[in-house]
């Protein structure tokens, strides 16, 4: 590969779409990759990435739009086809039989050997394989007795072993511990050495800029940067093609002054579902009548802060105070009575109960009391009744209370949510990415919906990877990173005001407001 | 995959399926389940024709021998009673997806239960009808409320795999039994206890045919009040009561459920506890009113496990199970007329099947599209 000639192309995917039932999930997409590099397809949960690339795989097959490989065009009816064109991807999750060897692994479903296993010399030849790229694993080992980062190699190995010249890791470094991501990007820079190529999916723009050759950036399923070289753009320059900045429509947010201290966290700390610390040490509180947000990037801890404020997940240290009373490492159901409300980020998964009815979706929170609950029995009149005010008050397009809510569109669905978790009139709402995956008219319903809390002097805690709704709706932003608060601003407008915004991207990857304010002002002086 | 197809790529035409997208009209459900139990009587046809049989003087049999006059009807029933128990407490078990399958094992220990105030004995000999009953019920619930409480108490705390506990405490119930039949209440070393005195049997139609002349020699017993009485308190459990909503909610999402400040861990023990509760009640009605002892294992004849068929069958509705119970009541009865075994556990497995792949339509569309656009 030199720079005189321009390199040929191994991989062309143009004007690729695909549909699921209510998304577009790829809005005629364009990818090129060229041999030798290391490409970044970066986006946020949700943007496309995974699709296309499950495209190029042969998981999925386009709606519309060609895949040429090498120059000529392919259609990959089968994951087989794809990795017999020397295309290979390695899964989020792992496609392993945990109770065999990493050889008899690497083997399964190929035509050779075809009767006698002959074991000992495939594990020469895979060990030799492993050497060559830095990817050490013992072939006889069996896959449960290893790491996951030694997994991984073994999904890398499975690949190579069937001749893959192209790989598509889908986040590879979100089941890696800190000290083996190191490891994998000396592979991937040890393969890219040998003349193969690499697709690198990832949300986390540290990881782009520290490995990828060029970076193409999706965003709602289109493409927002196509093979731009890392080296020539900043981390803020790709935060913002990722989480983009232009306001869709104007908010009406009246000055308000807020009140006094609704939540009040303090010095959290907390491990994420893999045991890794997610939280460390975050403060933050939030007064009456104003909306506190909190940026940055996916998986820096938002999930962990709101499952601990919400009481569905225990805190190792620190303390979440609710109207003076400590509600976290307690019952889901002590903060839930004592005025708090959650949108959680999971709207079916966590949010609703999606072969239940509207009615009794509705009910979850308040099945408990009269005038739903009479004793131990429920009045399904009264919940009825309860269902179609809400129905009417929120609008929510269903034909009849009684229709399972997995029937619902996405935006009517978090209407029912935001519905049941406001009428309980709660003095805290804590918010996780209210709007994703909604169209423009129902962002708008759910922004509304947020600022009415604000004028009756709700606490609205709002956690979105959405820049600009965070920048319009909210009175303060605090920034996280790791786990930690970076820094907190105060938003005067509603205007996207050029250098807060460059402020929060600094923030956003990890530079502690102070330290911008230092240098800026040595900057200036 | 959001959809598959099921044809080579240059085939004039394709077969597309895919998931349904709104809610199926409301006649679709019924429809499917009555097509489905058509073509299964059918299959079965097809094959009792195999057998050498006619298939229409078969089940013309079937029919008549279960449901052809007063006398096999109330046989019928007698063989429903235990099924709409069993049945219910699956169904109660599975709508929280606790896969309880030892209806079985908890059904002969609640046998067990009601048998033990007869003959340990709890309650004196010489008592009337009106002690002997509810003491029975209470102690038959109660044993099959320990058996359900085992495996709910493992799986809540120690999240042990309910199917194989409560399938390993079938055999242990079963050879509890055994040992107390042999061992200890044996009526001169045969394999049963002796008989209960009257006064420990539930009422039986016969015994009022001085004044009903009809019901001369009929068996059906006051089990079957139990069983509706059952069904009808269960769907209120379950539809209408806070603790029935927990339930429902827990089994469509448990995240859900814990979001909402639900304890998953006491509900999964009570409920395990109610559904062992039923069985239990379920063995106490058959020792009470139809066997009138305490014998080896077969006391309980598969009835847990036709329990788990029924309940899914059902679609675990309480209401709907009694229906379904009787049905298998008349398979099980008629299955006697024809053959021990064999063709009738066949037709009720077929039956199963088609069922159960019947739901596909409910939840898929089965479209044909030409050419290779989709």
């Amino acid at each position: 590969m030199t720079d005189a000639t321009p390199p040929s192309l191994i991989v062309e995917m143009q004007g690729i779409v695909k549909r699921f039932p209510g998304v577009l999930a790829n809005d005629h997409v364009d990818f090129e990759l060229r041999p030798g590099e290391i490409h970044a397809l970066l986006g946020e949960n949700g943007a496309g990435k995974s699709t296309l690339m499950n495209v190029l795989a042969g998981l999925y097959r386009q709606d519309a739009g060609i895949i040429k490989v090498k120059g000529s065009l392919v259609e990959f009816s089968s994951p087989r086809a794809a990795i017999q064109a020397g295309i290979g991807m390695v899964h989020q999750h792992f496609m392993l039989v945990p109770s065999q060897t990493v050889t008899e692994n690497i083997l399964l479903g190929l035509d050779d050997p075809r009767f006698f296993m002959r074991l000992n010399e495939y594990d020469a030849k895979i060990a030799k394989l492993g050497e060559r790229f830095g990817l050490k694993v013992d072939p006889r080992a069996k896959i449960w007795q290893l790491s996951v980062g030694e997994q991984q190699r073994v999904e890398l190995l499975k690949m190579l072993y069937r001749g893959a010249n192209v790989l598509i890791m889908d986040e590879p470094t979100a089941v890696l511990a800190p000290t083996e991501i190191e490891g994998l990007f000396q592979t991937l820079r040890a393969m890219v050495a040998q003349g193969k190529s690499v697709i690198f999916i990832s949300h986390k723009l540290q990881e782009v800029t520290a490995i990828a050759d060029r970076v193409t950036v999706l965003r709602r399923g289109k493409v927002t940067a196509a093979g731009v070289v890392t080296k020539g753009v900043t981390r803020q320059e790709l935060a913002r093609l990722m989480v983009g900045r232009e306001v869709v429509f104007s908010i009406d947010k009246k000055p308000r002054q807020p009140g006094e201290v609704i939540l009040d966290v303090k010095d959290l700390q907390a491990e994420n579902d893999k045991g890794f610390p997610a939280l460390r040490g975050v403060s933050l509180h939030v007064r009456a009548g104003e909306i506190v947000g909190v940026a940055g990037v996916a998986g820096n801890g938002q999930t962990e802060l709101s499952q601990v404020i919400a009481g569905l997940r225990k805190c190792r240290q620190g303390e979440v105070i609710l109207n003076g009373d400590r509600v976290n490492n307690r019952d889901t159901l002590y903060g839930i009575q004592h005025g708090m409300a959650y949108v959680p980020e999971d709207r079916t998964h966590v949010g609703s109960a999606p072969n239940l009815s509207v009615t009794d979706n509705v009910i979850m929170k308040k099945y408990r009391k009269p005038p739903i609950s009479r004793g131990s029995l429920l009045d399904m009149g009264a919940a009825t009744n309860f269902a179609k005010e809400l129905k009417q008050a929120y609008d929510i397009m269903v034909p009849t209370v009684n229709t399972p809510v997995r029937l619902l569109s996405g935006g009517n669905l978090q209407r029912v949510i935001l519905a049941r978790e406001i009428s309980g009139q709660p003095d805290f709402m804590v918010a996780v990415q209210p709007t994703r995956g909604l169209d423009v008219g129902a962002i708008e319903g759910v922004h509304r919906l947020l600022l009415a809390q604000r004028e009756v002097g709700a606490a609205v805690l709002l956690i979105s990877e959405e820049l600009e709704e965070l920048l319009s709706l909210s009175d303060r932003v605090y920034v996280i990173y790791e786990g930690k608060i970076m820094g907190e601003v105060k938003i005067a407008s509603t205007e996207p005001d050029q250098s807060l915004i460059e402020t929060i991207g600094q923030m956003m990857t990890g530079t502690p407001l102070e330290q911008i304010r230092k240098e800026g002002s040595l900057a200036h002086g | 995959m959001a959809e598959s197809t099921l044809s080579k790529q240059r085939m004039p035409w394709r077969i597309k399926i895919e998931p349904r997208l709104d809610e199926p009209p409301a006649w679709l459900p019924a429809a499917v389940s009555v097509g489905a139990i058509i073509l299964a009587l059918i299959l079965g046809g097809v094959l009792i024709a195999f057998a050498g049989g006619n298939p229409f003087a078969s089940y013309a049999h079937i029919a008549r021998a279960s449901f052809g006059d007063l006398g096999v009807l109330s046989d019928t029933i007698v063989k429903a009673t235990p099924i709409i128990l069993t049945a219910l407490a699956c169904s109660i078990a599975f709508r929280m997806k606790l896969w309880n399958i030892g209806a079985e094992g908890q059904f002969i220990m609640g046998a067990w239960g009601a048998s033990a105030v007869v003959l340990a004995p709890i309650v004196p000999a010489e008592s009337s009808r009106w002690l002997f009953i509810p003491v029975m019920i209470m102690a038959g619930m109660a044993m099959g409320a320990v058996w359900g409480f085992i495996p709910g108490y493992l799986k809540a705390k120690f999240n042990v795999n309910e199917i194989i506990s409560t399938l390993m405490l079938n055999y242990i119930a079963i050879s509890w039994v055994n040992f107390w039949v042999f061992a200890v209440w044996t009526e001169g070393g045969f394999q049963m206890s002796p008989k209960f005195p009257q006064a420990a049997w539930l009422p039986r139609l016969s015994e009022y045919a001085k004044s009903v002349p009809l019901f001369r020699g009929l068996t059906t017993h006051a089990g079957l009040l139990l069983g509706i009485a059952a069904a009808i308190v269960l769907w209120f459990i379950v539809y209408r009561s806070r603790w029935g909503y927990e339930i429902r909610l827990i089994g469509d999402n448990p995240n859900a459920a814990r979001y909402a400040g639900i304890n998953i861990t006491r509900n999964t023990i009570w409920v395990m506890m109610l559904s062992g509760a039923l069985a239990g009640l379920g063995g106490m009605s058959e020792v009470g009113g139809v066997v009138h002892r305490l014998q080896t294992a077969p006391i309980a004849a598969g009835y847990g496990f036709t329990g788990i068929i029924v309940a899914w069958l059902a679609k675990l509705n309480p209401l709907v199970i009694i229906l379904v119970s009787v049905l298998f009541g008349a398979l099980i009865l008629a299955g006697r007329e024809i053959q021990p075994s064999g063709v009738p556990k066949m037709i009720q497995g077929i039956i199963l099947v088609c069922l159960i792949a019947s739901d596909f339509l409910l939840r898929y569309r089965i479209r044909i599209v030409r050419g290779e656009e989709a």
